[in-house]
C-alpha cells in the first residue's frame, strides 16, 4: 500500500525514472547538449556517444525480431512462473504469477505448445543488395557512414506490425534496403538526397522503427536500388531558448533521450507516445504523433514551432518563428502526416515546458463500460480532463491485473482481498463487468490534489470509486510492456496487435461493443479454435470525441496461415471501425496497411491534393516507399 | 402423433425442415392452472439493461430524437415545447403497453381452454424455438409471423410462453382499442397500439421509432409485428409494408447494435376462423367493428372444429449480413444520428429488397394441408363444369386420384406439404372434405363446391324470393374461400405458372419470346404475389428448372417446349392463372368502357363490382373469382404503378384518369391479343 509520503513520492517520480532511466549508470551531464556544427563533428561521428541510446548498429542492444531491448523480455521460468528478465523497467526482475494462468484461461494456450522464433538471423537469407555504384562512389567522397550489411539492412527493412514480425522470427525476409546511411547532420542529408536525386536512388527514411503501419516495408516491386536513411545519429538538441520556451532539436532523437536531455535542463516537451523510448522526433512529426499527456501539452501538431525538412526540390521552412501565422495553408501540414513521402525531417523546433513539481497517479473503478465512458464524457465537457486520463474496459483491466507482480508481504496482498471485497461484494460490482479509469496529474503540488478532487468528485456521479494510484500506475506500465508481451504470445501460439481509432463521443460506446463483437465473429468464422481476446480502452478524450485503441489476439493453433487469418480480422474491424463513425487513424497513420481506405477517408479531391504535392516536390518518386497514395 | 417426419426426403435439391411437436397434447394430459401459475424464467439478451416498463416510456421522452423532433414541432407551429411535450407524453400513453405476467398467465389459461375446443393440435418446430433462443440471447430479435387471423398475435405470445421464451411486444392496430376491456388486456400482454395511418405527423412518428427502437435496443423484449400490415384476406401473401421494418432495422445501420435477428414465423391454419367473414368483406359486405360484443357473438365458432395449426419458426436472419456489401454504413458519418431523416435510396432498397425476402421466408415454411390440393382441384373442376354444362363435382376416386398427382407435383416443387403418407390417399381427402363440409359436398359419389344453399333454386321458381345478384354472391362466398385455400400454396408454383401462361401468351417458342411474355406477366401481377424486385431473370430461370426437373419441359438453345407428359402440368398451371388474369382484363375492360371523368378512388371497388357481377350474370365471365375486391385492388394499383391510370389530386378525394389506349393494350395483350414485344413498348 502507499501509504506514506515518501512512498508515494518515489512513485511520482518512477514514470520519470523510466523514461529516463533505461541505461545504467549515471548520465554524464556534460555530453548532454551539444549546440556544436554540424561540420565540427563530421570528423569524430564514432567517437562515444554517452547518453544516447540508440547506436548505429542497433542490434548491439536491440533484439532482431521482437520488440526493445535485447536483455528485457518475458519468459516462463523453470517453475513454469512468468518474469520478466534485464534491469530497465519497474517489472524487471519480478516474477508475475498471475500471468500464466491468465495466458491460459483467455487464449486456451499451453506451455507444453511452443513456437520458437528462428534464433540467428542468416545473412544469407537476406536478398544480395542492388547497389548504385554511382550513388555509392559519390557518397564514399562525402565521408557519410554507410553499410550494405545484411543485418544492418533487414533492421531498417520493418516496423512492428505482426506480419513483419511473424516473418522475423520465421526467418523470412522479403525486399529489403541495399544499403543503409547514417547522416550525422541537416547538410548529410542535403548531401544524400541530391545525390539520390542525381542516380536515381529510392530513399526511405528511417527513425525509431517502431512503425505499425507496414510504412517501412520496401515496396516488392522497386527496382532501383533502396537507401534507408537513418536519421538516429541526427540526436543533438542543438540549442534550448529558455525566453520563448523552445528547443531546436535534431530529428533522429528518440523520445526518452529527447525528455532526458531536457529534464537535465530542468524542461520537458511533455510528449510521451507508447513508443517513446524508441521512436524518434522525425517519426512523430511524420505520422502526425500522439502523447499520452496531450491534455497538458498538445501532440505534436500542436508542439512544432518550425520544421526543416530536406526534399528532392530543396529544403523548405519557414522564415521565422511565430507562434501562429495566417499564410495561406500551413505548409507544417503537408509535412506533418507525409510518412516519408515527401522528404527527409532533419530539425524541429518545439516547445518545451518547465518540468513539472508534482505528479500523481491515480485509478476509478466504475460498475460499468458504459458509466466509464459517460464519466470520461463529462471530464471532456468540463475541460478538467488531467494529464492523461485513459478507461480500461473489463476485458483490459483483468489482463492489467494479471501482471501484478508477485508482493512481497501478506499484509499487501490481505489488503488486496479486502480492497476486492469492498468493490465487488459491498458496492455490488459485478467482476465481470467493471471497468478501471488511469489517471495521471501532474503540475503544481496545489493544483494537483486540487484538480484531483475534482475529478474524483465527477467520478463519484458517475458511481466510480477511487481504487488507489498503485493500479493507476500499473496501468500505464502495461503500455510499456505490453509490446514485450506480444513476443511472449508468439512463442506460445499466440498473436495479436493494437490498432486505435478516433471517434466522436455519441459514438464511442457503439464502437467499441461493434468492434469487439466483430472480432469475436470474424475470428469464429475465420476458423480460429479459441476465443479471441477482444478488448479496447479509450485513451484519449477530446472536446468532441475521443481515441479508441483496441487490443486483440488469438490462440492460432490449428490454423494454416495464421497471419492470414490476422489480417482478415484486422481488415474487418478496420471496416467495422470506419462504419460506426471512427477514423482511419488517429495517430498510428496510414502507411501501406490502410492506404485503401485513403479515398473514402479524404475523398477524391482529397487525394488529387495530395498527390499533387507529391507530384511537384518529388517528381521522380525519390521518396519511393509509397505510404500513403 | 407427436412427431411426424413431414417431408419424404426424395429430392436432396429440396430443403431440410424441422419436425413438429404438438403442444396441446400436454395440455390435454395434465392441469391448465398449473400450466398457467408455473414458473416462468426466460432466457434474456446478453445485453439486457434492465428495466421496468415505466422507465422505458421515461426513456423514450428523454431520447435525443424525440428532444430534436420537440423542438422542431415547436418552432414550426409556434406552441411552447412543453405543451408539444405533453402531446408527445400523452401518444406514448396511448400507444405504449404494459406488459403484465398476471394477464399473460390468465391469456395462458384460457387460451388452453380455447385452443383445445377449437383445434386438434398446435404443432411447433422446436428446433425453431431452440434457435430462437439462442437468438435472443445474442442479438436484439424482431418476430415476424405472417398475419391470417385474429389468432395469430396471441397464439404467439401463447407458444412463447409454453416454451418459457422472453414474452414479445407486439404492434398492433389501434381498431383493437375500440374493444375497451379487450384493448387493455391486449395491452396487459405486451401489445403496444399504433394508429393506422399518420403520414405526416411528425410527433405521433417519432414517439412512435423512439419507442419502438428504445425496446428494441435496450433488449427489452423481442418486438413482434405483422411484415403484411393487415390480415391477409386471401390467404395470399400481401406485399410488404416497410413503416416498421424500416424502424427496427435503424438501430443496426446506425451502429447502435451490433446486429439484430429476425425471425420469420409461418403460422398456417387447416381452417382459418375468420373463413366465411373474409369472403363477404371481399364481396362488399362491410367488415363488423371490432367490438367486444361482436367478439361474444363470434362463440359459436367455439362449437366447431377448426383442424390443426402449424407454426413454424424460421432460420433467425442477421440484419448484418442482409445488408453486407449492400448498405455503406458511413452514410450517418456526418449527421447526428438522432436527427431524423429519409432514408437514403440505398437503405430504401434494401429494406425493400429484405422485406420480400422475408416473407419469401415465411411463404417457404407455410406447411400446406391435402385440403389445399383438393381445393385447387375442386376449384378448377367447378369452373369447368360451369362451362362444359356437364353434370356437377367430380367422382371421389377421380378427385383422389388427381389430388396424388398433384401431391407428387408438390413435392417436387419443395412445397411443404403435410400429407400423411401412413394413411391411404383416400382416407386423407375424406377426412379433409369432412372438415370443411361448410364449402364442399358429396352427393351421388360426386364432390362438388356447396354453392346452392338449402337446395337447387331453380331462376323459374315462383317461390323464390332470392335474386340472381343474391344468389350468384351466397355462390362467390363459398368460391371465394376455396379460393383463399388454393391461394395458400400458390407460392410453390406461381412462378412455373407465370412461365406456362406465357408460353401459352407467347406467339412462338422461342426463348425470348417467352421470357418477355414471362416478364410481362410477372411484372403485371407484382402486385398480387410476392415477386421480389428485380428478380424477373432468377425468376425465369428457377421456373424453367422446376418445370424441365419434372419433365414437362424442355429447354434448347433457343426453345421452349412443353413436353408430350407435361400438357397436363402446363394446362393445371395456366388455369390457376387464369382467374387472375381474367380478373385484371375485366378490370381493364371496365375502365375502358364505363370510367366516367370524376371516377374515384373510393368508387373503383362497387363500380367495377357492379360491373362485373353485370357480365357474371350474363355468362360472359367464367370465374366468380374477380368479384373479389382484392383482386380488383390489386389490379388497380398494378395500372397505377404502369402508369396507365393516374391519380388526380382533388380537393376532397383522388380521381382516377384512365389512359384508356394503353389499358385497352395492356387487356390486350393480357388476352394473348397482342404479342408482348408492344405492350411493352407502350408502357416505356
Amino acid at each position: 500500500m502507499l501509504g506514506n509520503t515518501s512512498d508515494r513520492q518515489r512513485i511520482a517520480q518512477q514514470r520519470l525514472r523510466i523514461i529516463a532511466g533505461h541505461l545504467q549508470g549515471p548520465v554524464d551531464g556534460d555530453s548532454a547538449i551539444l549546440a556544436a556544427e554540424c561540420k565540427a563533428q563530421g570528423s569524430k561521428t564514432d567517437v562515444c556517444r554517452e547518453g544516447k541510446t540508440v547506436p548505429r548498429r542497433r542490434q548491439e542492444i536491440m533484439k532482431w525480431n521482437g520488440w526493445g531491448y535485447s536483455d528485457s523480455k518475458f519468459l516462463f521460468n523453470k517453475k513454469g512462473q512468468a518474469e520478466f528478465t534485464g534491469k530497465r523497467y519497474r517489472l524487471s526482475g519480478m516474477i508475475i504469477p498471475g500471468l500464466k494462468d491468465w495466458m491460459e484461461g483467455t487464449f486456451g494456450a499451453n506451455l507444453q505448445h511452443k513456437t520458437p522464433a528462428t534464433p540467428l538471423l542468416t545473412s544469407s537469407a537476406v536478398q544480395p543488395a542492388t547497389l548504385n555504384k554511382a550513388f555509392l562512389e559519390e557518397l564514399k567522397s562525402t565521408g557519410i557512414p554507410f553499410s550494405h550489411d545484411a543485418e544492418d539492412r533487414v533492421f531498417r527493412a520493418h516496423g512492428h506490425c505482426l506480419h513483419e514480425i511473424f516473418a522475423l522470427r520465421e526467418g523470412k525476409f522479403g525486399r529489403v534496403p541495399d544499403m543503409v546511411v547514417w547522416p550525422n547532420c541537416h547538410n548529410d542529408v542535403v548531401k544524400i538526397v541530391e545525390l539520390a536525386c542525381k542516380h536515381n536512388v529510392c530513399v526511405i527514411p528511417y527513425g525509431g522503427g517502431t512503425s505499425v503501419s507496414s510504412a517501412l516495408e520496401c515496396p516488392p516491386e522497386e527496382t532501383r536500388s533502396i537507401v534507408s536513411l537513418d536519421t538516429s545519429q541526427m540526436n543533438r538538441i542543438l540549442w534550448i531558448d529558455e525566453k520563448n520556451l523552445t528547443a531546436h532539436v535534431e530529428a533522429g532523437i528518440v523520445g526518452q533521450d529527447l525528455e532526458r536531455l531536457l529534464n537535465e535542463s530542468g524542461y520537458c516537451t511533455g510528449h510521451e507516445p507508447d513508443s517513446m523510448e524508441f521512436s524518434s522526433l522525425g517519426g512523430w512529426v511524420a505520422t502526425r504523433a500522439s502523447g499520452m499527456k496531450k491534455n497538458i501539452y498538445g501532440n505534436i501538431e500542436d508542439l512544432v514551432i518550425h520544421i526543416r525538412m530536406v526534399t528532392p526540390r530543396g529544403v523548405i521552412e519557414k522564415s521565422c518563428q511565430g507562434p501562429r501565422m495566417s499564410t495561406g495553408p500551413d505548409i507544417h501540414h503537408f509535412i506533418m502526416g507525409s510518412e516519408g513521402t515527401l522528404g527527409v525531417v532533419t530539425e524541429v523546433t518545439m516547445k518545451i515546458r518547465p518540468m513539472p513539481e508534482y505528479q500523481k497517479y491515480g485509478s476509478v473503478v466504475f460498475p460499468n463500460f458504459e458509466q466509464g465512458v459517460a464519466c470520461l464524457r463529462e471530464v471532456a465537457k468540463q475541460r478538467c480532463a488531467p494529464a492523461s486520463i485513459r478507461l480500461m474496459d473489463n476485458e483490459q483491466f483483468k489482463f492489467g491485473h494479471a501482471l501484478k507482480p508477485q508482493v512481497s508481504s501478506i499484509f499487501t496482498s490481505f489488503l488486496d482481498g479486502l480492497k476486492t471485497f469492498y468493490i465487488t461484494k459491498f458496492k455490488g460490482f459485478d467482476p465481470n463487468r467493471l471497468c478501471v479509469a488511469t489517471l495521471l496529474f501532474e503540475g503544481d503540488r496545489e493544483k494537483v490534489l486540487q484538480h484531483e478532487k475534482q475529478v474524483y468528485d465527477i467520478a463519484a456521479k458517475f458511481g466510480g470509486l477511487a481504487a488507489g494510484e498503485d493500479n493507476g500506475q500499473r496501468g500505464y506500465m502495461l503500455t510499456f510492456v505490453i509490446a514485450y508481451l506480444r513476443d511472449l504470445g508468439m512463442d506460445y501460439y499466440v498473436i495479436g496487435e493494437s490498432f486505435e481509432t478516433s471517434v466522436p463521443w455519441d459514438r464511442v460506446l457503439d464502437i467499441c461493443r461493434n468492434v469487439k463483437a466483430r472480432i469475436i465473429q470474424e475470428c469464429k468464422d475465420k476458423g480460429v479454435q479459441f476465443p479471441p481476446l477482444s478488448t479496447c480502452r479509450v485513451t484519449q478524450t477530446y472536446d468532441t470525441g475521443a481515441c479508441v485503441y483496441f487490443y486483440f489476439a488469438f490462440n492460432y493453433r490449428g490454423l494454416s496461415d495464421p497471419v492470414h487469418v490476422y489480417e482478415q480480422v484486422e481488415h474487418a474491424a478496420r471496416e467495422e471501425i470506419l462504419a460506426n463513425g471512427g477514423s482511419l487513424s488517429h495517430h498510428h497513420g496510414v502507411g501501406k496497411l490502410r492506404k485503401e481506405w485513403m479515398r473514402d477517408t479524404v475523398s477524391n479531391v482529397g487525394v488529387g491534393m495530395l498527390k499533387s504535392v507529391k507530384d511537384y516536390v518529388d517528381p521522380d518518386n525519390i521518396f519511393g516507399n509509397r505510404n500513403l497514395l | 402423433m407427436a412427431t411426424e417426419a413431414i417431408y419424404p426426403h426424395r429430392d436432396p435439391m429440396l430443403k431440410k425442415r424441422d419436425d413438429f411437436e404438438d403442444m396441446l397434447e400436454e395440455r390435454r394430459n395434465s392441469s391448465d392452472l398449473r400450466y398457467a401459475l408455473r414458473c416462468y424464467t426466460p432466457v434474456l439478451y446478453k445485453g439486457l439493461a434492465p428495466c421496468k416498463a415505466s422507465m422505458l416510456k421515461s426513456m423514450v421522452l428523454q431520447s435525443d430524437q424525440l428532444h430534436h423532433v420537440i423542438g422542431q414541432v415547436s418552432r414550426e407551429t409556434g406552441r411552447a415545447a412543453d405543451d408539444v411535450q405533453e402531446e408527445a407524453s400523452a401518444i406514448l400513453e396511448e400507444m405504449a403497453h404494459c406488459l403484465q405476467l398476471s394477464t399473460v398467465r390468465f391469456f395462458a389459461f384460457t387460451l388452453s381452454k380455447v385452443f383445445k375446443t377449437l383445434f386438434r393440435s398446435i404443432c411447433v418446430n422446436e428446433e425453431g424455438i431452440q434457435r430462437l433462443q439462442q437468438a435472443i440471447q445474442e442479438h436484439p430479435v424482431v418476430l415476424l409471423p405472417s398475419h391470417r387471423s385474429y389468432m395469430d398475435f396471441l397464439l404467439m405470445s401463447y407458444i412463447l410462453y409454453t416454451y418459457d421464451i422472453a414474452l414479445p411486444v407486439i404492434a398492433a392496430g389501434m381498431d383493437f382499442m375500440g374493444m375497451k376491456f379487450v384493448g387493455e388486456m391486449l395491452r396487459m400482454s405486451g401489445a403496444f397500439f399504433i394508429r393506422r395511418s399518420f403520414g405526416g405527423d411528425k410527433l405521433y412518428w417519432s414517439v412512435f421509432s423512439e419507442y419502438v427502437k428504445t425496446m428494441l435496443k435496450n433488449g427489452f423484449a423481442p418486438v413482434e409485428f405483422f411484415l403484411e400490415g393487415t390480415r391477409s384476406r386471401t390467404s395470399k401473401s400481401l406485399t410488404p409494408k416497410l413503416g416498421l421494418l424500416n424502424i427496427v432495422m435503424d438501430p443496426y445501420l446506425k451502429g447502435e447494435v451490433y446486429d439484430i435477428n429476425v425471425v420469420p414465423v409461418s403460422i398456417s391454419y387447416e381452417r382459418i376462423l375468420e373463413e366465411a367473414l373474409y369472403a363477404r368483406e371481399m364481396l362488399g359486405v362491410p367488415k363488423p367493428k371490432e367490438s367486444t360484443s361482436g367478439l361474444f357473438k363470434a362463440r359459436k365458432v367455439l362449437s366447431e372444429d377448426y383442424g390443426s395449426i402449424h407454426v413454424y419458426f424460421g432460420q433467425p436472419v442477421s440484419v448484418r449480413s442482409l445488408a453486407q456489401g449492400r448498405v455503406n454504413r458511413c452514410q450517418f458519418n456526418l449527421v447526428p444520428r438522432h436527427i431524423p431523416r429519409r432514408p437514403s435510396e440505398e437503405i430504401q432498397s434494401f429494406v425493400n429488397d429484405s422485406a420480400y425476402r422475408l416473407v419469401r421466408a415465411q411463404e417457404e415454411n407455410m406447411v400446406l394441408k391435402p385440403w389445399v390440393l383438393l381445393a385447387s382441384l375442386l376449384l378448377q373442376n367447378h369452373h369447368q363444369d360451369q362451362t362444359a354444362g356437364q353434370k356437377r363435382g367430380m367422382v371421389l376416386e377421380e378427385l383422389t386420384a388427381q389430388a396424388v398427382w398433384l401431391r407428387d407435383m408438390f413435392r417436387e416443387y419443395g412445397a411443404f406439404l403435410h400429407w400423411p403418407d401412413h394413411v391411404p390417399p383416400s382416407e386423407v381427402v375424406s377426412s379433409s372434405l369432412s372438415l370443411h363440409r361448410g364449402l364442399v359436398r358429396v352427393c351421388e359419389g360426386r364432390v362438388q363446391l356447396a354453392v346452392e344453399q338449402g337446395g337447387q333454386v331453380k331462376p323459374g321458381e315462383p317461390h323464390s324470393t332470392v335474386t340472381p345478384e343474391e344468389e350468384l354472391l351466397s355462390q362467390a362466398v363459398i368460391v371465394l374461400s376455396c379460393a383463399s385455400y388454393r391461394n395458400q400454396g400458390l407460392h410453390v408454383f406461381l412462378r412455373p405458372a407465370l412461365l406456362a401462361s406465357a408460353i401459352n401468351a407467347a406467339s412462338s417458342n422461342l426463348k425470348q419470346e417467352v421470357f418477355n411474355s414471362f416478364s410481362f406477366l410477372r411484372n403485371m401481377f407484382s402486385n398480387e404475389f410476392i415477386l421480389c424486385p428485380g428478380a424477373t431473370v432468377q425468376d425465369f430461370e428457377e421456373a424453367c428448372y422446376l418445370l424441365v426437373k419434372t419433365g414437362a419441359l424442355q429447354v434448347t438453345q433457343q426453345e421452349l417446349l412443353v413436353t408430350e407428359r407435361g400438357q397436363r402440368t402446363v394446362a393445371f398451371l395456366t388455369s390457376m392463372l387464369d382467374p387472375f388474369l381474367q380478373g385484371y382484363q375485366v378490370v381493364c375492360r371496365f375502365l375502358c368502357e364505363e370510367a366516367t371523368e370524376n371516377l374515384t378512388e373510393k368508387q373503383f371497388v362497387p363500380a367495377v363490382r357492379k360491373f362485373i357481377i353485370k357480365h357474371l350474370l350474363a355468362g360472359r365471365l367464367r370465374y366468380t373469382e374477380v368479384l373479389s375486391s382484392d383482386l380488383q385492388k390489386n389490379s388497380l394499383a398494378a395500372l397505377l404503378r404502369l402508369g396507365a391510370v393516374q391519380k388526380i389530386k382533388a380537393a376532397e378525394q383522388g380521381t382516377l384518369k384512365v389512359n384508356k389506349v394503353m389499358v385497352n393494350s395492356l387487356e390486350d395483350t393480357l388476352g394473348g391479343r397482342l404479342p408482348t414485344q408492344k405492350a411493352v413498348g407502350a408502357r416505356l
